[in-house]
């Protein structure tokens, strides 16, 4: 038996049926990511990201093939594979302290109640926001949502971290405070993270890994990129960096010249 | 730092073209334009509780307006001593002990309240009759309609086998339920309460359906990612996601509910505001049935604005 990857997924095929016969998403996906590496998936919209994304999250069962993590067969969604949405989802009925804590609950089943309030209010507080516990997600700008939604996900301690272009709603500055935060996490937690997105300074800046993905329908992975920088990193050294400047240069080129966005191609 | 009007004059002529001598007549600024430019100055600060007063007046006095136009309106068209429909005035002087005694018979006490059984009592006597049966009608149909609504709500299946039939069924009027209770219950107190239970499910039922239906995509995958067990799902997610569905037919049904009551006591007679107006009716006291449709039209407004402000109070808290 070969060596399987932490994360693998082998030979992910998803179709859709639809009135004119199957729509092929993804066609044999293959992908290996070890433990603790930050994945970036990039691509035009439409392109099966997204698709890729819930078929490991398990809220989409593939046509064909496997996905292993850790050695185990993914076939349900579960807490072990959190998810940070792009709409933050959280639940509009409870306060910020109550939605992680709803995670926690799930998660934590063996502690008492006290170590479960004060490990929601930790991780609240990584994100910055241990502050609003008590509000509800109505009172909060949208990268203070997105805060939460992000503690609401490293709670659970979810062996693999999936994030669903998690900051693709907010605004220049927002998005950049959150992907700081992001990395303040990543360098403390050293977390498996598979992140979706359409920002490909966000996908150098972040990820150890850029995954590029051809256009659908029946998209597959055009090219895979080490990002060769080392961490910690900060936002206005990697700039100066050769290697952002050539992985940056090797994102936009695959995806304005040899795979342009579909909607502009006609 | 130089501020403008202390450049010099030898800078300024020179942006004039190298123009000779300035022209020294001053032309001074308009008065009105400089009145123009000045704030407006700020209105006093109005006491708090007098601002209150003020905005609840604003919005009530039109209501009070209109009201009395209409009665003006009303006054005028059958003031006449021939007129067949009686007047405000004719209204208030025949049912005058209708109006102001509409207590008689009811005792309110530390232990509760007593009506009179004898049937002699005032209206308010036969409106609290009356909310006591509604009050059982409508709360099994809320109890019940919640349940089906939920039901059909999120399974496909008992949605396509029932919700036709409902459909259907919602359309009856009360009235028509009438000799049908009857003829399941044989007892008059029973199908009176059937009918407004009857009246009131079905708006409980579609809206309660509606919003679980409508629950948004992204708090059911938080559901599915977080793996919650039905019953978690039902308690976190499904339930506080379709309160404000849930409490629109609450407020529709408990409507219903009090217009089906003319009906359902015309069953169960001898008490009650539906058995008042049937009642006066029939020994032709026009205006006495006047008095009971205000008594209920009031008591209808009440009920609603109830329910709604619970569903406020839930839907804050849930």
């Amino acid at each position: 038996m070969k060596q399987r990857s932490y994360l693998a997924l082998e030979d992910i095929t998803v179709e859709f049926p639809t009135k004119a016969g199957n729509f092929c998403a993804l066609d044999t996906i293959n992908l290996s990511i070890d433990k603790g590496q930050f994945v970036a998936l990039i691509g035009h919209s439409g392109c099966g990201k997204s698709t890729l994304l819930n078929a490991v999250a398990g809220l989409v069962k593939p046509t064909r093939g496997v996905i292993f993590l850790d050695g185990d067969v993914v076939d349900a969604p579960g807490p072990d594979r959190a998810v940070v949405f792009q709409d933050h989802s959280l639940l509009p009925w409870l306060t910020v302290e109550e939605n992680v804590r709803l995670a926690v609950d799930k998660t934590a089943a063996g502690k008492s109640k006290a170590e479960r309030k004060e490990w929601v209010l930790h991780n609240l507080d990584l994100v910055q926001m241990a502050h609003a516990a008590g509000k509800r997600p109505g009172e909060l700008s949208g990268g203070m949502k997105q805060r939460v939604g992000i503690a609401r996900a490293i709670a659970m301690n979810p062996r693999v971290l999936l994030m669903d272009e998690p900051f693709g709603a907010l605004d220049a500055l927002t998005r950049a405070a959150l992907q700081d935060v992001v990395m303040d996490l990543q360098a403390r937690l050293n977390n498996t993270v598979l992140m979706i997105t359409h920002d490909v300074d966000e996908a150098v800046l972040l990820a150890d890994r850029v995954v590029m993905m051809t256009n659908g329908p029946a998209a597959r992975i055009g090219e895979d990129r080490l990002i060769d920088l080392p961490r910690p990193r900060s936002r206005l050294e990697v700039i100066e960096a050769a290697e952002y400047a050539a992985a940056r240069h090797a994102v936009i080129h695959f995806l304005h010249e040899r795979y342009r966005n579909p909607s502009l191609a006609a | 730092m130089v501020l403008p009007h202390h450049i010099p004059a030898s800078e300024t002529s020179a942006s004039d073209g190298g123009s000779a001598a300035r022209s020294a007549v001053v032309v001074p600024y308009p008065e009105e334009a400089i009145a123009r430019r000045r704030f407006p100055p700020i209105p006093k600060p109005t006491h708090p509780l007098a601002m209150k007063v003020q905005a609840l007046g604003a919005a009530v006095l039109p209501t009070f307006v209109m009201i009395a136009a209409l009665l003006l309106v009303w006054q005028m068209l059958t003031g006449a001593p021939d007129a067949t429909f009686p007047s405000p005035v004719k209204v208030w002087q025949e049912s005058h002990e209708v109006i102001v005694h509409p207590f008689k018979g009811v005792e309110i006490s530390g232990a509760g309240l007593k009506i009179e059984e004898s049937g002699d009592v005032g209206i308010a006597g036969h409106v609290l009759t009356s909310l006591g049966r509604v009050l059982i009608g409508y709360s099994l149909a809320a109890v019940i309609g919640v349940a089906l609504g939920i039901l059909i709500g999120q399974s496909v299946f008992a949605f396509r086998a029932l919700d036709p039939l409902f459909q259907v069924l919602r359309t009856v009027p009360p009235l028509a339920w009438l000799p049908i209770s009857l003829a399941i219950f044989q007892q008059a107190q029973p199908s009176a309460i059937f009918l407004i239970f009857i009246t009131a499910i079905w708006p409980v039922i579609l809206n309660t359906a509606a919003g679980v239906q409508t629950i948004p995509a992204a708090y059911r995958n938080v559901a599915k990612v977080l793996a919650l067990n039905p019953a978690e799902y039902f308690l976190k997610i499904m339930l506080p996601a379709t309160v404000p569905h849930m409490f629109t037919g609450l407020r529709i049904g408990v409507g219903m509910s009090w217009l089906a009551i003319v009906a359902a006591e015309m069953v169960q007679g001898g008490t009650g505001v539906g058995f008042f107006i049937w009642d006066s009716y029939n020994s032709s006291l026009l205006t006495d049935t006047i008095v009971a449709l205000v008594w209920i039209g009031l008591v209808g407004f009440t009920l609603d604005r109830m329910v709604a402000l619970v569903g406020r109070i839930v839907g804050r808290t849930a």
